[in-house]
């Protein structure tokens, strides 16, 4: 996989996963074309598209879009599969996960995605043992969503 | 947590921020960023809390999308807390927020090796995770050599492995040079039989990506992936508990081990294939298992496993059966009511028409895919299906599916328009029996999708048209009766132009197409088209002349219309000027030869595959052998009609020109050119300045050769040396004729073409490719010797070649050397742009390394026209009505070489008083500029 991207229906970025090396400027571009692409699709339509000389796998949950670009060899449906588990995973976590706990609590979508992907490859697909991972590092955890609103006078 | 943050406090929160104006999320972002900043510079040390907290709000906002420039040391600090949570947000922060300052990289890979050796999974985890996300090449450096001992110890946790397999296959991308083979590769296979499925999954990544470069030492893996894949299609879809997804065992890991298969052939080992194709089998006849969820994750973990099992079997290639089956199960695919596996089985099928086993099988489908084309909703499931028609073209349906894309194209989305003409226009060569199928099926193309079709598909109608006599008169007659359309496409005006003017005499015995109605009707499309087509209408014109003496005169007068002679287009101008004096001056006989009927071309590969290739890449044009055909093909395999200039003076033109004056030696069969060379120095000698008697320096005739291409380079006494040349994008040829003035014989003639050293650089790669053949080392008194220079340019270079000629002469040895005008600009073609288009242009090349200017005094008279033709001569198309002052001329085009292409826009700025001139040159390449720019300025 060469990167992941979660975007709102309004076309805002809510997480970006890059797998391969490239400049601010060239994500920035691709983000933006994407988005456009995706969100100008119809809903029956097909979940995969061809996009430069690469795949596109997207499925949409709820308000929030998840679109992963693979390459030529690998497999359209399991990487829609991919998407499927971090949903679950997110959702395990989080209980009923929504649109807001990924904004809020972005750090801990991120952590979730390190553990269930690592360099672009699935490294762990048992939801126990990605979560018991992400639930150890917890137990220390402090509550740091408030004051990051509080500061930010919202 | 979230648990302390109900969500509907949280949704309001949100309102609030998307209920402000953007300038309002700026500015109190902007007070919040200073907050931090200060925080950061305040005298009071920050504890760990309050610095993880800062950081993460840093984070915060830069995921809103504005930028951060700061805050990356404090976040290396939160890096050697001891507490996870600052750790984490410390590596989280480092991961997506990459700096390249090196002091700050030198304390993160400390940091790294440190939470390496702690032995604490946990730390261990994060450190790997950040190198896998970072990637770089200076962490691959710092633990390429480390990672691979973490992976196969011992004592290694499994989550710890499981992050360092994937850790290394990230920096094997990225670095493979920095990742050392060595005794934990053979370890690294055996963790395909690990106890734990997540170490498997994670190591099968590795090893698959270690494999495809390394064969033979992963070649162990095979035996090993298929027992794994083995114990898991047979397991009952509980026992592999978490690992199970939808009552699919293990499809991840399925997916990968099938994957890594497909690095090797067929397994030699008998028992090892035969427990392979066992596999195979139970996964197609689980497909036809009831579903045991109606869940769509089901279905798609259960045919994601058997779509690779079927790319597997495809890759093989071996086993008839399998195939079969494989494609019977495509086929019901094909008709699901989910569109992700109709999308996915038309896909699928066109690697399995390019299989003999299975070629037949895929096409009993061809209905259904026709269907398709007609029915579905979605443009991606469309092109799939354009995809597979033409993969399973063969000769037997070659007409209905040809038929069927030109009726598919009247409707096809503007995306997919050009591939499709392409796609049509090569089934239509390809398997044309009857070549007047093939003339009508081009026509229909244009008819129908006129704008989409590239000069590559008219270029080649016209090849295939003048190599068989056979379509000729039929092809005349069809352009004929197609021109009839009040409104016709200008693709058509050009086919039917070039056609007409080799063959219009097979169809002018009918009264209903008789010489002055073919030239009539040409002519009332000539007002509506552009430069390059009027230029290749007059070449027609000019064609006819020959064909048709009894219109002659007619066509002498149009020539002569001020709309013509006085064209405000250098181009067409000259064309009129010489035309006209052509056909006034010459006689029949030597009309009849310059203007022959175009000799058959020499038998290329079609260009328009290459065209497609080029748009879809290699892997979707599925016809091995056209693959093949491809990877032998020189620079002989372009295929446009070619283009010479019929004059001394002409300037290179990008339109595909009639004359068949210099085509005659390119073709590899016909006679040597001296004598049309000669003929044409005679015929426009009164106009070709190029003759005059040259000035000794060899630089000032090099420089002459700047802006044209033909002419005399050098003379002396003894000897004279013309040239002819022409240039198309990065290749080029160039005729050398060394004329013998003396009446004695030369001995041991030995031209040499030297690249001079600076063309190289690296030592071993080569910006200018040049080919030679040698030349009989006898030249006799009075006669002419051509040598041909094949010329490719592979990148910019700066110096010209040197042409070194030794020869005796009586008894003396002679030896001279002379610059061959094979400069850069050569490699220009012309791109006519918009005012709008230019300037835009011209700000994005504003770094001052892409801008060159030279000032410098005007060495010959300061003509408006003069300076104009030096431009179009110069290659670059001469843009009118851009710069805001008309008494400045701007240019604009691209340099071709092999590696890259290079934009260029010039700006020639003359003052009149001073008698001076101020050139501005714009390019991607510093080095490009500056070469434009020394000869260009060495113009005027």
């Amino acid at each position: 996989m060469q990167f992941m991207l979660l975007f709102s229906r309004q076309g805002k970025l809510r997480l970006q996963k890059w797998y391969v090396p490239l400049s601010d400027k060239e994500k920035k571009k691709i983000t933006r074309e994407l988005v456009q692409t995706v969100l100008a699709r119809k809903p029956k339509m097909c979940s995969f598209l061809e996009w430069r000389d690469l795949k596109i796998v997207y499925k949409r949950y709820a308000s929030l879009y998840f679109c992963c670009a693979i390459e030529d060899q690998d497999n359209e449906l399991i990487t829609l599969e991919i998407i499927h588990r971090y949903v679950e995973l997110l959702d395990k976590y989080f209980g009923s996960v929504c649109e807001l706990d990924i904004i809020f609590n972005f750090e801990k979508a991120y952590f979730i995605l390190d553990e269930f992907l690592l360099g672009g490859e699935v490294q762990e697909t048992s939801k126990k043992n990605v979560l018991k991972a992400i639930e150890q590092a917890d137990l220390l955890q402090e509550v740091i969503l408030r004051s990051v609103l509080r500061s930010l006078n919202v | 947590m979230t648990e302390g943050c109900p969500k509907h406090c949280i949704l309001m929160c949100v309102l609030l921020i998307s209920g402000k104006s953007k300038e309002a999320e700026i500015k109190r972002i902007n007070k919040e960023l200073a907050n931090i900043r200060s925080k950061f510079k305040g005298d009071k040390a920050l504890d760990g809390y309050s610095k993880k907290k800062y950081v993460c709000k840093l984070l915060f906002i830069f995921l809103l999308g504005h930028d951060i420039d700061f805050g990356h040391m404090e976040a290396v600090n939160l890096l050697s807390s001891n507490r996870y949570t600052e750790k984490q947000i410390g590596y989280l922060f480092i991961s997506v927020l990459v700096n390249s300052n090196s002091e700050l990289i030198r304390l993160i890979n400390n940091a790294i090796k440190n939470d390496l050796a702690s032995r604490n999974p946990t730390f261990m985890g994060l450190a790997l995770h950040c190198i896998a996300n970072v990637g770089s090449r200076e962490m691959a450096e710092a633990f390429a050599g480390e990672i691979p001992k973490i992976l196969v110890a011992g004592d290694t946790m499994d989550s710890v492995k499981q992050s360092a397999a994937l850790c290394l296959l990230r920096l094997y991308r990225t670095s493979p040079d920095l990742v050392p083979m060595g005794d934990w590769t053979s370890r690294v296979v055996h963790l395909l039989n690990d106890q734990h499925l997540g170490v498997v999954t994670a190591a099968t990544s590795l090893i698959t990506t270690l494999a495809q470069k390394n064969p033979e030492e992963f070649k162990t893996s095979v035996s090993l992936a298929v027992s794994r894949l083995s114990r898991i299609v047979t397991s009952a879809s509980t026992d592999l508990q978490d690992y199970t997804y939808y009552f699919v065992p293990a499809p991840w890991l399925s997916v990968k081990l099938l994957r890594l298969l497909q690095c090797y052939p067929p397994p030699e080992d008998p028992a090892v294939r035969g427990r392979l194709t066992e596999c195979l089998e139970t996964i197609l006849n689980k497909a036809q298992e009831p579903p045991k969820s109606k869940k769509v994750q089901h279905s798609n973990a259960k045919n994601a496993v058997l779509f690779e099992a079927i790319s597997l079997i495809i890759h093989h290639d071996s086993e008839p059966n399998l195939l079969v089956r494989a494609c019977n199960q495509l086929g019901q695919f094909l008709q699901h009511r989910e569109t992700n596996l109709r999308y996915l089985a038309l896909e699928s099928m066109c690697t399995l028409a390019s299989s003999e086993f299975s070629h037949e099988a895929v096409k009993t489908h061809i209905e259904t895919v026709i269907n398709a084309l007609k029915t579905e909703r979605d443009v991606s499931v469309r092109q799939r299906a354009v995809d597979l028609l033409y993969a399973m073209c063969d000769r037997s349906n070659a007409q209905q599916i040809v038929a069927e894309m030109l009726n598919y194209l009247e409707t096809a989305d503007y995306s997919i328009r050009e591939e499709i003409v392409l796609k049509v226009a090569i089934l239509a060569e390809k398997y044309a029996v009857d070549y007047t199928w093939y003339v009508d099926t081009i026509l229909n193309l244009i008819r129908i999708a006129g704008d989409y079709v590239s000069e590559e598909v008219w270029y080649r109608v016209i090849q295939i048209v003048i190599n068989r006599d056979d379509v000729q008169g039929y092809a005349a007659k069809t352009v004929f009766e197609a021109l009839q359309a009040p409104a016709c496409h200008e693709n058509l005006v050009k086919v039917g132009g070039y056609i007409l003017g080799e063959f219009g005499n097979l169809i002018a015995g009918d009264p209903r197409s008789s010489p002055l109605i073919q030239f009539n009707l040409l002519h009332s499309k000539f007002h509506l088209c552009s430069v390059p087509t009027r230029a290749l209408l007059l070449s027609t014109y000019i064609k006819f002349v020959n064909l048709f003496p009894e219109i002659k005169t007619t066509i002498q007068d149009v020539l002569r219309s001020d709309s013509q002679l006085k064209n405000a287009d250098v181009e067409l101008q000259q064309r009129a000027v010489e035309y006209l004096r052509l056909s006034t001056i010459a006689s029949t006989d030597i009309l009849a030869t310059v203007l022959e009927e175009m000799p058959p071309f020499p038998e290329r590969e079609s260009s328009i595959l290459a065209k497609l290739k080029k748009k879809k890449g290699p892997g979707t044009v599925t016809d091995l052998e056209e693959i093949k055909k491809e990877r032998s093909s020189d620079m002989n395999g372009s295929a446009e009609p070619a283009s010479v200039n019929a004059s001394a003076v002409s300037t290179p033109s990008p339109s595909a020109d009639l004359l068949g004056l210099g085509a005659a030696p390119l073709t590899n069969s016909a006679p040597p050119p001296s004598s049309s060379g000669s003929l044409l120095v005679d015929v426009f000698s009164d106009s070709a300045s190029a003759v005059a008697p040259l000035a000794p320096g060899s630089d000032d005739n090099f420089a002459r050769f700047v802006c044209k291409n033909n002419g005399v380079l050098f003379e002396n006494q003894l000897l004279q040396i013309g040239l002819k040349s022409e240039f198309r994008q990065n290749l080029g040829r160039m005729f050398i004729f060394y004329g013998n003035k003396t009446s004695t014989q030369f001995l041991n003639f030995t031209p040499t073409v030297i690249c001079s050293d600076d063309l190289h650089f690296l030592n071993h790669f080569l910006c200018l490719n040049l080919q030679t053949k040698p030349v009989d080392p006898t030249v006799d008194g009075g006669a002419q010797v051509q040598q041909v220079v094949n010329i490719e340019c592979v990148s910019d270079f700066m110096e010209a070649p040197i042409l070194n000629i030794q020869f005796r002469y009586g008894g003396t040895f002679q030896n001279l050397s002379v610059k061959l005008p094979i400069t850069l600009n050569k490699f220009f073609q012309p791109t006519e742009m918009s005012s709008q288009d230019f300037f835009q242009r011209w700000k994005q090349l504003s770094n001052p390394k892409q801008e060159v200017q030279n000032i410098f005094k005007a060495k010959h008279p300061m003509d408006a026209e003069i300076t104009k033709a030096k431009i179009i001569g110069f290659g670059s198309a001469l843009l009118e009505e851009v710069d805001p002052n008309p008494a400045n001329f701007v240019g604009a085009g691209i340099i071709h070489t092999k590696t890259t292409q290079i934009g260029c826009l010039l700006r020639l700025e003359p003052n009149l008083q001073a008698q001076m001139y101020r050139l501005t040159l714009r390019t991607s390449k510093e080095a490009v500029s500056q070469r434009l720019c020394e000869l260009l300025s060495e113009q005027f």
